[in-house]
């Protein structure tokens, strides 16, 4: 038994390790000021201070946070109104809207960003006189488009586990329809909601494909091609090395998301010891990751 | 009655996006896929197929280095998930999120500092990452692609009915018996769905193999992203169309495959 365990650890530690190399050589050099990582030239902190002083990588941040914030906050908006309104729906047009909202969820990322970009050529050029309609509102679609389907597929069991008679007892008692969606429903599904808002955010600064394909000029770019961090760093990484300063953020990032998860798990580990079965509990909070999966 | 009709009519912003931003875009692709630039009908793109190497090649391509990935991707994983769900070995749910964590940290980042440290490893060796194409892209397919399968492996595994491994045991089943007879086919739809889960994102990538292979792999993703670029709409929706018939195929043959399951069992 002990030797299986030693052994069992050792595998899990093992691929751990393949996982995280790319990104733990990126943290130990972010401490050097070497042009190329791999080169030690001995400790410094400046590649910190250089990070946020160069503009175009802030800019490019910038612009990534913002894109997210609105596309997430947008797509959470549509897709959890939608998922309380389809419940509601007749049974053939439940099918028909929730068969829609499957094409993109098992659809290549590739093929969304493609399609969309061949639609937005056409309006402009038979709408818009053959000007470009790219943009951010264009950007902001198509991230929209990537992030609405999980939403749906996160609020709907919700929706579905929500006890019917709550939202009729609250129109009962006086309350109007909307007083009953705001104060009976909305509460009820906060969980699901607050799960397709993280989600919705995380797909779309991961986001690269989507993003080269529909982007336009504006936001913090101004006049040329509005750039993120994922397509920032795809046109440094096409000439060559990652850049220095990039190392320093990469810390940056990983330490944010290792808080995030540790505080995550934390929360998770002292709610399932309240609880009898281990498995279950586990489980259940699976339907939060299961979606990211299509990026 | 007045209540219901406002309740569904939340519905409607959702309906209307997704009719006009996936189901017309779609029907935008079939429109390019069949036209050329002049806007005239024409299976030129549809011949070309199957007449051009190139094409063909992206094609095969593809779909090798997709079951490649997939397999390695599996292989890897089914232990892993095995142990991590396993009471016996693992209680900490942090393992797993460990395991997940790296999805949330820019993959594009992550992909450009594999490059460089895969140049440095093959620098020792005497050789670069432009030399090694396909080893370079299938390292960086599947480090971006392992947390997508142990997750699903994960999640039926915490399912597994462990009594009836023991009674597989019991009954006199060895090791390999038990595995193939009993672990595997129970642990079925966790690997259905991260095959799905790796397959079909594999052969879209754009950035892993373009980056690895110092483009000298073409996959689907790499050759819309191509068509993209030269702003050939035509050429880049009918690749479109082919990637989107072999998503729904496969969807449509895994969803076969999953009754098939269900009857066994069912008659089991």
């Amino acid at each position: 038994m002990v030797a299986k365990k030693i052994f069992a650890y050792t595998y899990i530690y093992l691929i751990l390790l393949f996982l995280y190399l790319p990104v733990l050589y990126l943290i130990v050099f972010s401490f050097t000021e070497a042009t190329y990582a791999g080169q030690w030239a001995g400790w410094s902190w400046n590649l910190y201070p250089r990070l946020f002083q160069d503009k175009e990588i802030m800019t490019a941040l910038g612009n990534t946070l913002i894109i997210a914030a609105i596309s997430s906050l947008l797509s959470t908006l549509i897709g959890t109104l939608g998922a309380i309104g389809v419940f509601y729906c007749k049974k053939g047009v439940r099918h028909f809207i929730e068969g829609l909202n499957q094409i993109n969820v098992v659809n290549a990322e590739i093929v969304i960003a493609m399609s969309l970009t061949v639609m937005f050529v056409f309006v402009g050029q038979h709408f818009f006189g053959g000007n470009s309609i790219f943009s951010f509102w264009t950007l902001l679609i198509g991230h929209c488009c990537l992030s609405v389907p999980f939403v749906y597929l996160n609020v709907k069991p919700k929706i579905q586990q929500m006890d019917p008679a709550l939202y009729e007892a609250a129109l009962d008692l006086g309350s109007s329809p909307n007083q009953a969606i705001h104060k009976v429903i909305i509460p009820q599904i906060i969980p699901g909601i607050m799960a397709a808002l993280l989600l919705s955010f995380t797909l779309s600064l991961d986001d690269f494909i989507v993003t080269a394909f529909t982007r336009g000029s504006g936001l913090l770019s101004g006049g040329s091609q509005i750039e993120t961090l994922s397509t920032l760093v795809q046109s440094k990484i096409k000439k060559g090395a990652v850049p220095p300063e990039l190392r320093a953020l990469t810390t940056i990032i990983f330490l944010i998301v290792l808080t995030i998860v540790i505080i995550y798990s934390i929360r998770v580990n002292a709610k399932s010891k309240g609880k009898k079965s281990f498995g279950k509990s586990h489980a259940e909070r699976r339907i939060g990751f299961n979606a990211n999966p299509l990026n | 009655m007045r209540y219901k009709i406002a309740r569904q009519s939340l519905a409607l912003p959702f309906t209307l996006f997704l009719l006009l931003f996936v189901l017309v875009p779609i029907l935008f692709i079939v429109y390019y896929a069949f036209t050329d630039s002049d806007g005239y009908f024409t299976f030129q793109a549809f011949t070309s197929l199957f007449t051009s190497t190139t094409k063909l090649n992206v094609l095969l391509v593809s779909i090798l280095i997709g079951l490649l990935n997939t397999a390695l991707c599996l292989l890897i994983s089914f232990p892993l998930a095995y142990i991590l769900a396993n009471p016996k070995y693992n209680k900490n749910y942090v393992l797993v999120m460990l395991f997940v964590m790296p999805m949330w940290i820019n993959f594009v980042l992550r992909t450009g500092a594999l490059r460089d440290l895969l140049s440095i490893f093959l620098g020792w060796c005497n050789t670069t990452t432009g030399e090694h194409p396909l080893f370079c892209t299938m390292i960086g397919l599947i480090i971006n692609y392992i947390p997508f399968t142990v997750l699903p492996l994960y999640s039926t595994m915490l399912k597994l009915d462990h009594s009836q491994i023991e009674a597989a045991q019991d009954l006199g089943c060895n090791g390999i018996h038990t595995f193939t007879r009993s672990i595997i086919p129970q642990a079925m739809p966790g690997i259905v769905s991260a095959s799905m889960m790796v397959f079909m994102p594999t052969i879209s990538s754009y950035v892993i193999s373009d980056t690895l292979s110092e483009g000298q792999i073409m996959l689907f993703g790499n050759s819309i992203y191509l068509s993209f670029s030269n702003s050939d709409w035509n050429g880049g929706s009918f690749m479109s169309l082919i990637m989107l018939i072999i998503i729904f195929v496969v969807m449509l043959s895994t969803k076969k495959f999953q009754g098939h399951d269900d009857e066994r069992s069912a008659a089991w």
